[in-house]
């Protein structure tokens, strides 16, 4: 038995009309981080929502550590910890006083699993009588982190921890979860940054309710079905409006300094003929090399209609 | 070189002790494309705001498209757009509503509301929505039209506050295209994002930490300072220590 199952699960609510959760069905193993990857609008909160218990899908069945998400709700509110994409602790509290408070709720002390906090919770000791909502981005996601954590959950629901984190701040934020896996903790975390999706051991990319695929980010890379370049000139703008036009290109993206660059063709002439048609353009000097591709590549690979 | 339209020298904001932006001095010129990185808590928010005339700074100067941050907030605001993830279309209002309710704001006439709303729809190829509320509209167009009618009034800079949070990669790049046309047109663009690759796609960059500009130059000549090949390392180089983690 995985830690998560989700059998056929869909939910639409009531206006919309096309439905925010479109049978999806996957499992978790015990122990695993487990990345919910794609943009906003593509259901990873209502999925959370229902296997933490908050939301009723319309069909399908799902199951954290084996219980049924329905039937036995109140068993599984005591074994998950669930960190709500919106800062959900109290605001007038202060940051010793919401950790005492959710360890309380669920019958226990601070005490009792202050290892498992100990490391994000130094880093916001300092200021533990100072009102939670008086505190800055970073401090509150430590707060919410350790909050969720205090009653030694068996899952940990995270929905994107690391939105408007800077570059640092996410760094540092993983390294917190693969401290916290180490320890057997299962984790399935949402994120839109796709450089996130190597950091967990399986990523499900998603969209419009429907999962895209789910892997390895190795097997994910590994996947991509066409050769992929990456092409640089001193004027990218350019470039990227004169390789759209390029007879032989299927795709092309910014990525950082370079573009991605894949072609309809493979022949042996073929990046000759794009040096000679770059040069046509007016790039002196073009840099064209194969590279491997990225999560993100394979997601545009999946959702761009070309 | 052409006269800089955004131009501050030692510009800073004191709260109380707290100086959160400390000694600003820089210049943008018409038509860059200006990426304004900093870890949370290192000032941007702070100085966009002394920028857009919103707040008044304590002490240094600047001077945003000609017109003074300290006498002229009004003329400054009226010469520049700002768009932000967070806030930028009224949900509950159609999309003809939310444009001819922007350019009513910026004081455009009758004729020059419906002459730029007509050209804006078309442009955006959005003739078919025009009654459809914003709300009802994918994250990705929501995104586009809010970038054109923070452009309506034909401003000389637009501010950009994270504008790509939250979409999908391909509707990320292509609202850089977008941003791209206004840069082409001559429109400064002065932009934060937590995207490190689309730090790469400015013209210059700097970089915020702890209220001071520790660096500001070409993503090519930063990437040359630090002996890195990302800007990424160079963000995590200069803001692994900074001392300040608020927002």
């Amino acid at each position: 038995m995985g830690a998560i199952n989700l059998d056929k699960i869909t939910k639409t609510y009531a206006k919309s009309g096309s439905p925010a959760v479109d049978n999806i069905s996957f499992d978790v193993s015990k122990g695993e981080l487990f990345g919910l990857i794609g943009p906003d609008g593509a259901g990873k909160t209502s999925i959370f929502r229902i296997l933490t218990t908050l939301l009723l899908s319309d069909s399908g069945t799902a199951s954290v550590d084996g219980h049924d998400v329905v039937k036995d709700y109140e068993i599984i509110r005591k074994i998950v910890g669930y960190m709500p994409g919106r800062f959900s602790l109290y605001q007038d509290l202060t940051v010793e006083e919401n950790l005492n408070f959710f360890a309380t709720l669920f019958g226990g002390t601070v005490k009792d699993n202050y290892d498992l906090i100990k490391d994000i919770y130094v880093q916001i000791e300092p200021f533990k009588k100072r009102m939670a909502g008086k505190l800055s981005g970073g401090m509150k996601q430590k707060l919410a982190l350790s909050c969720a954590l205090i009653h030694k959950p068996s899952v940990l629901f995270l929905d994107e921890p690391t939105t408007g984190v800077d570059a640092v701040s996410r760094k540092d934020f993983w390294e917190m979860l693969n401290r916290l896996k180490n320890q057997g903790i299962t984790i399935m975390v949402s994120t839109p940054y796709m450089d996130e999706a190597s950091l967990c051991d399986r990523i499900a990319l998603i969209q419009s309710g429907k999962i895209l695929i789910i892997d390895t980010p190795d097997q994910i890379r590994k996947a991509y079905p066409d050769k992929l370049y990456v092409i640089k000139s001193v004027n990218m703008h350019q470039l990227i409006n004169d390789l759209n036009e390029y007879p032989h290109t299927l795709s092309c993206f910014p990525f950082g300094e370079y573009l991605h660059v894949s072609f309809k063709i493979d022949e042996e002439n073929l990046i000759p003929d794009v040096l000679k048609y770059l040069a046509s353009k007016g790039h002196e000097n073009p840099e064209i090399k194969l590279t491997f591709p990225t999560v993100e590549d394979y997601f545009i690979k999946l959702i761009n209609p070309k | 070189m052409d006269e800089p339209v955004i131009k501050t020298d030692k510009l800073t904001k004191r709260f109380g002790e707290f100086i959160a932006a400390n000694e600003l001095t820089f210049s943008v010129f018409p038509g860059e494309i200006f990426g304004f990185l900093g870890a949370n808590g290192a000032g941007k928010t702070t100085a966009m705001r002394m920028l857009c005339g919103l707040s008044i700074p304590s002490s240094g100067t600047a001077s945003i498209a000609g017109f003074d941050v300290y006498k002229q907030v009004e003329k400054i605001k009226q010469n520049i757009g700002y768009m932000s993830q967070k806030f930028s279309l009224y949900e509950d209002l159609t999309v003809m509503e939310n444009i001819k309710f922007y350019a009513g704001v910026y004081g455009l006439s009758d004729k020059e509301i419906k002459d730029s709303s007509e050209e804006l729809i078309k442009q955006l190829g959005l003739q078919k929505e025009t009654k459809k509320l914003v709300k009802d509209l994918p994250l990705g167009w929501r995104q586009k039209l809010s970038f054109s009618v923070a452009l309506v009034h034909k401003p000389k800079i637009i501010f950009l506050d994270e504008p790509t949070g939250g979409v999908d990669p391909v509707t990320r790049r292509q609202f850089w295209n977008l941003i791209y046309a206004a840069s082409a047109k001559g429109i400064t663009v002065f932009v934060t994002t937590h995207y490190m690759d689309e730090a790469e796609y400015c013209s210059r960059v700097s970089i915020m930490v702890d209220g001071y500009i520790k660096a500001l130059d070409t993503p090519a000549n930063l990437k040359k300072q630090f002996s890195v090949d990302t800007i990424d390392k160079v963000f995590f180089e200069l803001a692994r220590n900074a001392k300040r983690t608020g927002d």
